[in-house]
């Protein structure tokens, strides 16, 4: 069975690409939906091809499904309507499927399936990244907001923390908010360090 | 308690309807919460819609119609009981391309009929056939670029290559040669001859004067199901359609719409089509096109059924689908008068007393029968003149030029 993803991200594309390998799936293609991708897909003749469903690229790709010349059988997304919980799962992991006429549905649905853990543990990936991301810039600014307090009113780091949190706590901010506006207040006040 | 309604939508001036329903609270009066979901390809869209992500969508028309018919993936019944819009495309090609054409801008996009020619003469003097871009094989704009290449004996499916993608990678297909031209909605076409990659060659309005472009469409099973929701969430639109349609508060809907969650271009591009101030090339004052788009006067919002029969019939006419009078029915039905006319029958506005017309017959501002108050139709010509009977497909289908 020969697969093809078309993906943008060439790290979940490779996620995926192990995940099938190891899974004992060997004819496998990235294909990047950029320039010429139509053309290099209808030579391939996939089996089965899966995208990303937030690609943009996805109407030009049902498009050749539908006129390509190539590729004789037609081509449906999803190989069994009647089974929704799998369909509903793989719109919500942001898989699209498409499947080749005539292949049995109990060969393509570990594909289906396999792609959906993939994408989804792809989506927690970078989601955990981007909180990484998130607290890291947010605890510069915090470290930052804290030695301006050391500096102008003599106070202990730890002082420092306590006043951001409770002037947060009274103001149902976050602190990061508290000490951001600090920043900007002792930025504007001539005040920075 | 107030309902949340998931709508999905591309990122494109046609969605404003739906953005001022949200963001200047008419959903909220009528206790709807809306939530927008922005896709990125149709194809995606209809998934959404399908397969129950999202409980409506912002509808290329012949779309709706198209996966009612089992045209388009998995079959669904849709139903459209609202137009967020008429008119608002424009076809644009590289310069080097429209140096072929009249060179009057203004001129060129007053006369569609001799634009198509010189249009059609231009492909002998290209190197190869002239590669454009639609946005989709089911979209208005497909079906209109066919309507106008035909007129001048261009065969779509020979003399060109219609290449579909997406509006948001519309310009920088242009940019790397990918594409000579491309029809689509706004801003996407303002957004490239801004980037000095294309001008105009013709506006959707000059070839149907008033061309269905974007409805909401539904599940039909859901829209069946949920009666009350459907006319509260009308209602908030009607009210948020005249809200846009007021020149007043243009530059403010451009400002809203400029925003990363909804087109995400700058304001100055999307006020063009709202304003009807068409910028069609580089360096050059504005053209005037007081109805490049319509939102709510003159009951734009009314989905008439012979509109629906139409786009079928250009359907028919492409080959896409084989024309029978069951089929004919359903195209029909996708579009639900019955539900607009419950929906806003106590809102006040003008409700137009039939449910079909005929299509390009107006030619100046007429009155016509209305259930309640004035209503006047707009000019709907098409540029060749032509008028459809919905009574009549057949008689319309067999007038065009030979069939393959």
């Amino acid at each position: 069975m020969r697969i093809v993803i078309i993906d943008d991200s060439g790290l979940r594309a490779t996620v995926l690409e192990e995940g099938l390998r190891e899974a004992g799936y060997d004819d496998i293609h990235i294909v990047p939906p950029r320039g010429a991708f139509v053309a290099r897909l209808e030579r391939m003749a996939p089996d089965v091809v899966l995208m990303d469903l937030g690609s943009p690229s996805r109407d030009t790709l049902e498009e050749m499904l539908t006129v390509s010349r190539a590729l004789a059988r037609p081509i449906a997304m999803f190989v069994d309507q009647s089974d929704d919980a799998m369909i509903g799962a793989a719109i919500d992991a942001g898989v699209s499927a498409y499947v080749v006429d005539g292949l049995r549905k109990e060969r393509v649905k570990p594909v289906l399936e396999l792609a959906v853990r993939r994408f989804n543990a792809f989506a927690r990936m970078q989601s955990e990244l981007d909180e990484a991301r998130t607290a890291l810039a947010d605890r510069k600014i915090v470290d930052r907001a804290k030695s301006i307090l050391m500096n102008q009113r003599s106070l202990s780091e730890q002082d420092a923390y306590a006043l951001l949190r409770s002037s947060a706590m009274n103001q149902g901010k976050k602190i990061v908010e508290v000490a951001q506006a600090l920043i900007t207040a002792s930025d504007l006040l001539g005040g920075g360090i | 308690m107030s309902d949340v309604l998931r709508v999905a939508f591309l990122p494109l001036t046609d969605v404003a309807v739906l953005a001022v329903a949200r963001e200047r609270g008419f959903a909220e009066e009528e206790g709807i919460f809306l939530d927008l979901v922005r896709t990125t390809s149709w194809a995606t869209l209809r998934d959404r819609l399908v397969y129950g992500q999202v409980q409506g969508a912002q509808m290329l028309a012949p779309l709706a119609v198209a996966v009612t018919l089992g045209l388009s993936q998995q079959p669904a019944a849709l139903a459209a009981p609202y137009k967020l819009n008429v008119n608002g495309n424009m076809l644009v090609m590289a310069p080097d391309f429209a140096k072929a054409l009249e060179p009057d801008i203004a001129r060129r996009l007053t006369d569609p009929l001799g634009t198509a020619h010189d249009f059609a003469a231009a492909i002998g003097l290209w190197r190869r056939k002239p590669v454009i871009g639609v946005v989709h094989r089911f979209s208005s704009h497909a079906i209109m670029l066919r309507y106008w290449l035909a007129s001048a004996g261009i065969d779509p499916d020979r003399d060109v290559v219609l290449r579909v993608l997406p509006p948001s990678l519309t310009v920088e297909a242009m940019r790397a040669g990918e594409i000579d031209g491309f029809i689509a909605g706004e801003p996407w076409g303002s957004a490239a001859i801004e980037a000095g990659l294309a001008e105009t060659v013709a506006i959707g309005e000059r070839i149907w004067q008033r061309g269905v472009e974007k409805v909401l469409a539904f599940r039909q099973d859901w829209l069946e199901a949920n009666p009350e929701t459907v006319d509260r969430l009308l209602r908030a639109l009607a009210r948020a359609a005249a809200w846009c349609d007021d020149p007043a508060h243009h530059e403010a809907l451009a400002v809203l719409l400029s925003d990363p969650r909804y087109v995400d271009q700058p304001a100055e591009l999307i006020f063009g089509a709202l304003s009807g101030r068409i910028s069609a090339r580089l360096g050059e004052a504005p053209v005037a096109n007081p109805d490049f788009m319509l939102f709510a006067r003159e009951a734009t919002a009314f989905p008439w059924r012979s509109q629906a029969l139409w786009i079928y019939s250009q359907l028919v006419r492409w080959g896409m689908v084989a024309h029978d009078a069951e089929t004919a029915a359903r195209a029909a039905a996708v579009f639900r008068p019955d539900i607009f006319r419950r929906a806003l029958a106590d809102s006040g506005l003008p409700m137009p007393g039939a449910s079909m017309k005929l299509e390009g017959a107006v030619s100046a501002p007429m009155p016509v029968g209305a259930h309640r108050g004035d209503l006047t139709l707009g000019p709907d010509r098409f540029f060749d003149g032509r008028i459809f009977d919905p009574e009549r497909i057949e008689d319309f289908l067999r007038d065009f030029a030979p069939q393959r």
